[in-house]
């Protein structure tokens, strides 16, 4: 009997773990793995939530699926970097806000033997076609996420469409995460194109190197985006957008310029001065 | 350290509870199935049977559809909640405990049936009987729902979300040490959610075993 209802209240306080954070005085980030994976989030929301008391659950997923998971009423605030799906998420009518909040870059990396011979140029355009002519190894996210997108338009700049691309075997989609991609890329020699917040916390670089970087096409932005009320009855759109509001504030500028990761600052804050 | 501590907790309290919620379905489903004669039983049994091998992950993914907020249990606004993943975990249990205990069920009821019929008991008060002859293979089958509830990965991500300090587990710690290339970490993690599911297991095993050589004179 003793085991019985030792168990009960086992469930009891589960049920409550469930119900306490369904309560008003928390919110769901759908954000994406390159900034979670950064540590960015980990780092900053800890002083949002010890200002405001609002916890902010982070459901880290690719721009696709998190702004999918918006779509659905499923988060109550996004956080992502893929302009046209974003603009595709405004016109669809599911945001009211879209801000941006930093930049950093992408970069393209790969073995240090570097099998395509682009090492330490600035044009990333003309190093898939480096890429593509000597059918080295290419790794693909292949999610739907900000950094798939960023990949396929360069791709495009190059006069390759996915269509194209997909049935290369050297082109390899492996349908992850940024970190997949490239343990993928360092246990196959491939390229790949990163954030540079990863490829820095990033802890199996085997002999990956960074082969491209600086190209203006390279930047990445990072908007967060509060949602229309009209298409969102349930979710908790109160304490959103203090977060969003937050984000933007000189206060949380301030906090992600000064996240670092192994001396380096990963984020350039923007939203004084959006690039 | 205090993140360890609270990932290691939270995958052991939602297995726990899973396996608690899905023994309770299971056993008297599982010994109901060998106890009473109807029309479907054995298709039912197949069925049961069958989703031994529910892939977790499509789990997942109808549990996720069903309670997202714009599906039909969205008021519950169970999403992204331990409360979610304790769901997930029960359903996968329920078919492992309830084939296990129906298989034992039949034995004892082949066996024991006749007499217990005889001496005036009707099927309903059969039930709690038989559980008390197979109570052995309970523990087994208990072990093996808990078992499949503690190493799962691809249901409790998408319904918890891996949020961290609130859904994230041994197991979607594993998943996302790993994706960014923190091997290392992944597999002490890796180590730490063998050690404790083997632990747990020996020692109810154990347990069971004192109290079955204990109770042997009685039966």
């Amino acid at each position: 009997m003793m085991k019985v209802r030792s168990i009960l209240l086992l469930v009891a306080t589960l049920a409550s773990i469930g119900a306490s954070s369904a309560a008003e005085q928390s919110i769901i980030l759908a954000s994406t793995t390159s900034v979670e994976g950064s540590g960015l989030l980990a780092n900053i929301l800890p002083q949002f939530t010890a200002k405001t008391g609002i916890t902010v659950n982070v459901v880290a997923q690719g721009t696709g699926k998190a702004l999918d998971t918006a779509r659905r009423g499923d988060a109550d605030v996004v956080l992502v970097h893929d302009p046209d799906a974003e603009r595709e998420f405004v016109d669809e009518g599911y945001s009211s806000t879209l801000r941006q909040i930093a930049w950093n870059d992408f970069i393209i990396v790969g073995p240090s033997s570097d099998p395509a011979h682009i090492l330490g140029g600035k044009d990333s355009v003309t190093a898939l076609k480096a890429i593509a002519l000597a059918r080295a190894p290419f790794v693909s996210r292949g999610d739907r996420s900000g950094t798939n997108a960023a990949e396929l338009r360069l791709w495009r700049a190059a006069g390759r469409t996915s269509e194209a691309l997909n049935p290369e075997k050297w082109y390899r989609d492996i349908g992850g995460g940024m970190g997949q991609a490239l343990n993928a890329a360092s246990a196959m020699n491939a390229y790949t194109l990163t954030d540079r917040g990863t490829w820095l916390s990033f802890k199996n670089k085997g002999s990956l190197v960074i082969i491209i970087e600086g190209d203006p096409r390279l930047i990445n932005r990072y908007d967060v985006i509060e949602l229309n009320p009209r298409k969102h009855g349930a979710a908790r759109l109160d304490a959103a957008k203090i977060f969003a509001d937050w984000l933007v504030s000189p206060e949380g500028q301030q906090a992600i310029g000064a996240h670092q990761v192994d001396g380096q600052k990963l984020f350039n804050p923007s939203a004084g001065s959006p690039r | 350290m205090h993140d360890f501590i609270q990932i290691v907790g939270l995958s052991i309290s939602v297995s726990l509870a899973a396996t608690t919620a899905a023994t309770a379905i299971s056993l008297p489903i599982g010994t109901a199935l060998a106890v009473f004669a109807f029309r479907g039983r054995r298709l039912i049994v197949v069925l049961i049977n069958a989703f031994f091998g529910l892939p977790p992950v499509v789990v997942g993914l109808v549990l996720y559809l069903a309670l997202s907020r714009s599906g039909p249990l969205g008021f519950l606004a169970l999403l992204f909640t331990p409360a979610a993943m304790v769901i997930a975990q029960t359903i996968l249990a329920i078919p492992i405990i309830t084939a296990l205990v129906h298989r034992a069920s039949e034995r004892a009821w082949a066996r024991y049936g006749d007499e217990l019929i005889t001496d005036g008991a009707t099927r309903l008060q059969a039930v709690p009987q038989i559980l008390m002859i197979i109570r052995a293979d309970l523990v087994t089958a208990v072990l093996a729902g808990f078992g499949r509830t503690v190493s799962e990965v691809g249901a409790v991500i998408l319904v918890g979300g891996n949020i961290r300090g609130l859904t994230r587990t041994m197991t979607t710690t594993i998943a996302l040490q790993t994706s960014q290339g923190d091997l290392s970490l992944a597999l002490a993690l890796g180590a730490v959610l063998v050690g404790i599911s083997i632990s747990i297991s020996a020692t109810v095993f154990a347990l069971a075993g004192r109290a079955r050589t204990a109770g042997s004179d009685e039966v």
